[in-house]
């Protein structure tokens, strides 16, 4: 029964969507106030109808009811309940669900947050996001349905793939949707904009925060990830370019522009064409994201969809939306007035070279992604594009790209002084060439490129930092009167130094990865291997049997100078009902290092074999991120206060370089 | 379109293969080669080498039993005596260009190629080009009252 009613709730929430769609739309055409009023109330219907939808599956899966073939293809009734419900959106129709839920969630704090906005525009965006939903609705319902029962029902389930069984499963997929999905409310502020045919800086204050909070969910969800393919996949990458990875990072890689692109139009009332141009192609990339692993048009680590009736479906829905606002975009775009002028050398001069070079990014990737699809279907001809292309094409774009960050960030708008800015980057510029030199002199030169990818790291933290810093302290000034500074700095200039900062911190912990050791040796139990410093000693070899599985367990001492530190337990999983092996990691968290060890296949009776790493700093890798999602956060903060309470304006006029 | 539905249904089939063997380790201990050296070449070399069941993994990272058997392969041919580009022709006359994960420069991969360097170009041209028209444009149109008034309770400064 409560199958049905989630069945029906999802037919109801398309009939709502499609009144959303429509009705906004007309009332704002022919200005009658009533109708363009009627977009509200139907998204946060439909987002509450969607809401029972989810739940009732999630129910379904809590409650291991096997009449539901959903169920039965991906849950089983032994599975521990956190993987039941994470469960929900490890299949493709729960995960499209999720995807529609976040969507309407979307719609829904849109019609609610936005009702300071002139009535053409919001009853437009609503519109444009009722779209949207119907469009893929329409999709879950025609070929994806969640809620088809099985007659007869089966004793018991099929299982959730082993790889999925993880936590990373609970967080990774709602935190990359909410990234992917939130970039849909800048695609329908673009397409708004461009059907109203107004579009200015107040278009930019309204648009900001969801990009900002889109871009921040994107950021995380990826390097959740990343971190989760690392301890899972069991062989210590982390990033393999990988075709469903390169999917979320173009909208990232746009998205990033974007997030930038939307201050310069806000401050300075400039770029402003090109940011609706990118707020429709960051949503379009997304959208090509869903397309590439939702339809098994390219089959990876990630795709568990495969069905071409599926594929050509998303594929109408890309060609109609992206094809669609595309079109607007160039019949409305040259009507809009352009933005004013600006000086090169300026922040705005800085953000329009960072909004070129991570668009050279994102066509990077993109054509790296595609081009062996396109070339295959046009000449039969096969290729493969991986990471060594990337390395030598993404690369080179990328890493100057980071060097200018630290000087975008202390440009003043309008008209910057360049030289008095790299005056005031010296120190940073300084730390990392000592750096550069105490690493050389330490590794003798070996792994050049480690030692300068360290070297750029140290600046961009050391620039972004010391910017703030700068503007709060300098010689002569209090303790008391810095910190008094530092408090009425507006959050969004600590939110730009703690992004900024997070990517160098990042780009610490990839540079680090030159410095990693690698064994890969059998040994026999009780022996002891050295790695970096470090002692692995394998205790025990140990079968284990779980309720969905059984295992073999190592268990490992790892030793600093004959002294215990950490346990280690890495194994060999076989799933029962799916028999299907997995490999578990060991790992020994040491600082901001790593001990990884993973297991061989069987070597024979009281031996072990065995891959050892050590892996300096790659803690950081993540960390990065998050430090680069706080950076977010604080802006995000800040956006908020200025928008909602006027009161807090004078703490924006606190001393400004 | 059918030819879509094709590519579809293929690559259907390749993610049921790829589906298995991500679980487990990479290169197996006795695959090893006893010289270092040697040994570290073929590892370069066989992660420049795509797994040809798998998706965009290299043979070095990949646990399939084709991903093995062409990191023997690999090993064999430099034990024979020969150098890094001989082993990788070797690999791509039975294989076919599929195998390299960084595709060769030739005349169907000249757009993959230049994509990346064309779009930087092409955007510094483009903002040239932009700069000189708006130099010679007039300033925008001012905010009407309204607007201002509106942007003024958005920002918080007094009117």
């Amino acid at each position: 029964m409560i199958v049905e009613v989630g069945h029906f709730a999802l037919v109801l929430a398309l009939a709502m969507a499609i009144v959303q769609s429509l009705v906004p739309l007309w009332g704002a055409a022919r200005d009658d106030e009533a109708m363009a009023r009627v977009g509200a109330p139907t998204a946060v219907a439909q987002c509450l109808l969607v809401t029972i939808s989810f739940l009732a599956l999630t129910w379904a899966y809590m409650t291991s009811d096997f009449s539901v073939e959903n169920v039965v293809a991906n849950s089983h009734s032994a599975k521990p309940l956190v993987y039941k419900i994470s469960g929900v959106w490890g299949n493709h129709e729960g995960s499209m669900l999720l995807w529609v839920l976040i969507l309407a969630l979307f719609g829904a704090a849109a019609a609610l947050f936005g009702r300071d906005m002139p009535l053409k525009l919001r009853a437009n965006v609503l519109a444009v996001q009722g779209m949207v939903s119907v469009a893929f609705l329409l999709f879950i319902l025609a070929t994806s349905n969640p809620f088809a029962r099985l007659v007869p029902a089966p004793a018991e389930g099929r299982d959730l793939n082993p790889l999925l069984q993880d936590p990373g499963l609970a967080i990774h997929p709602p935190l990359l949707y909410v990234g992917y999905v939130g970039f849909s409310i800048a695609f329908s502020f673009a397409a708004g904009a461009l059907i109203s045919g107004r579009i200015d800086a107040a278009w930019a204050r309204w648009t900001r925060p969801w990009v900002m909070i889109a871009w921040i969910f994107l950021t995380l969800g990826i390097a959740m990830g990343s971190y989760w393919a690392y301890y899972e996949l069991g062989w210590g990458g982390f990033w393999f370019w990988d075709p469903v990875e390169n999917a979320s990072l173009m909208p990232w890689l746009s998205g990033t522009a974007l997030v930038h692109s939307i201050i310069v139009m806000e401050k300075r009332d400039a770029l402003k064409v090109w940011t609706l141009f990118l707020a429709i192609v960051t949503f379009s990339l997304s959208l090509l994201g869903t397309f590439l692993v939702r339809s098994g048009v390219l089959t990876s680590v990630h795709s568990f969809a495969t069905d071409p009736q599926r594929g050509v479906f998303i594929l109408a829905i890309l060609v109609i939306f992206i094809g669609g606002a595309l079109a607007l975009y160039a019949w409305r775009a040259p009507m809009l007035k352009q933005g004013g002028i600006f000086a090169p050398i300026s922040r705005e001069g800085a953000l329009v070279l960072n909004n070129l070079l991570l668009s050279a990014c994102t066509a990077t990737v993109f054509v790296g992604t595609l081009y062996p699809l396109a070339l295959e279907a046009t000449t039969g001809e096969k290729i493969s594009v991986g990471a060594p292309f990337f390395n030598l094409t993404f690369g080179p774009l990328f890493l100057p790209l980071l060097l200018i960050v630290p000087f975008g960030q202390a440009l003043a708008w309008k008209r910057g002084d360049l030289a008095a800015v790299t005056q005031r980057l010296i120190f940073a510029g300084v730390a990392a060439l000592i750096l550069v030199g105490l690493l050389w002199a330490v590794t003798s030169g070996e792994s050049v490129l480690a030692i300068l990818g360290a070297g750029l790291a140290l600046f961009v933290i050391v620039g972004s930092i010391g910017e703030v810093i700068g503007r709060v302290w300098r010689k002569g000034v209090s303790l008391p009167l810095a910190l008094r500074r530092a408090v009425g700095l507006p959050l969004s200039a600590w939110g730009t130094a703690f992004a900024h900062a997070g990517l160098g911190v990042s780009l610490l912990g990839l540079a680090a990865t030159g410095w990693g050791v690698e064994k890969i040796v059998t040994v026999k139990i009780g022996e002891i291997v050295p790695i970096a410093g470090y002692e692995v000693r394998v205790r025990a070899l140990e079968p284990r049997a779980e309720a969905n599985y059984s295992e073999t367990v190592a268990a490992m001492d790892v030793l600093r100078d004959g002294v215990k530190i950490a346990d280690i337990t890495p194994s060999k999983r076989l799933y029962t009902t799916r028999q299907m092996p997995t490999t578990e990691a060991g790992i020994a968290t040491i600082g901001f290092g790593q001990v990884y060890v993973a297991l061989a296949d069987d070597a024979g009776p009281d031996r072990v074999g065995m891959r050892l790493y050590w892996k300096p700093l790659v803690l950081l890798i993540w960390i990065g991120s998050l430090v680069m999602a706080f950076g977010g956060a604080l802006s995000l903060a800040d956006r908020r206060m200025r928008v909602g309470v006027a009161r807090r304006a004078p703490a924006r006029l606190a001393p400004a370089e | 379109m059918r030819l879509t539905l094709r590519r579809l249904r293929v690559a259907a089939l390749a993610g049921l293969v790829a589906a298995a063997p991500l679980a487990a380790v990479a290169v197996q201990p006795d695959e090893i080669l006893p010289d270092p050296k040697l040994e570290a070449r073929a590892r370069a070399i066989s992660a420049d080498l795509r797994c040809l069941v798998c998706q965009n993994q290299s043979i070095d990272d990949s646990d399939a039993p084709l991903a093995r058997d062409l990191r023997v392969l690999v090993r064999e041919q430099i034990r024979a005596g020969k150098d890094d580009a001989q082993v990788r022709d070797y690999l791509v006359a039975r294989y076919g260009d599929f195998i390299l994960l960084k595709p060769p420069v030739k005349l169907q991969t000249l757009l993959l190629w230049g994509l990346p360097f064309l779009v930087v170009a092409a955007g510094a041209a483009g903002l040239m080009a932009a700069a000189r028209r708006k130099r010679a444009a007039p300033a925008a149109a001012p905010l009407s009252d309204e607007e201002r008034r509106r942007l003024a309770a958005l920002v918080g400064k007094p009117d």
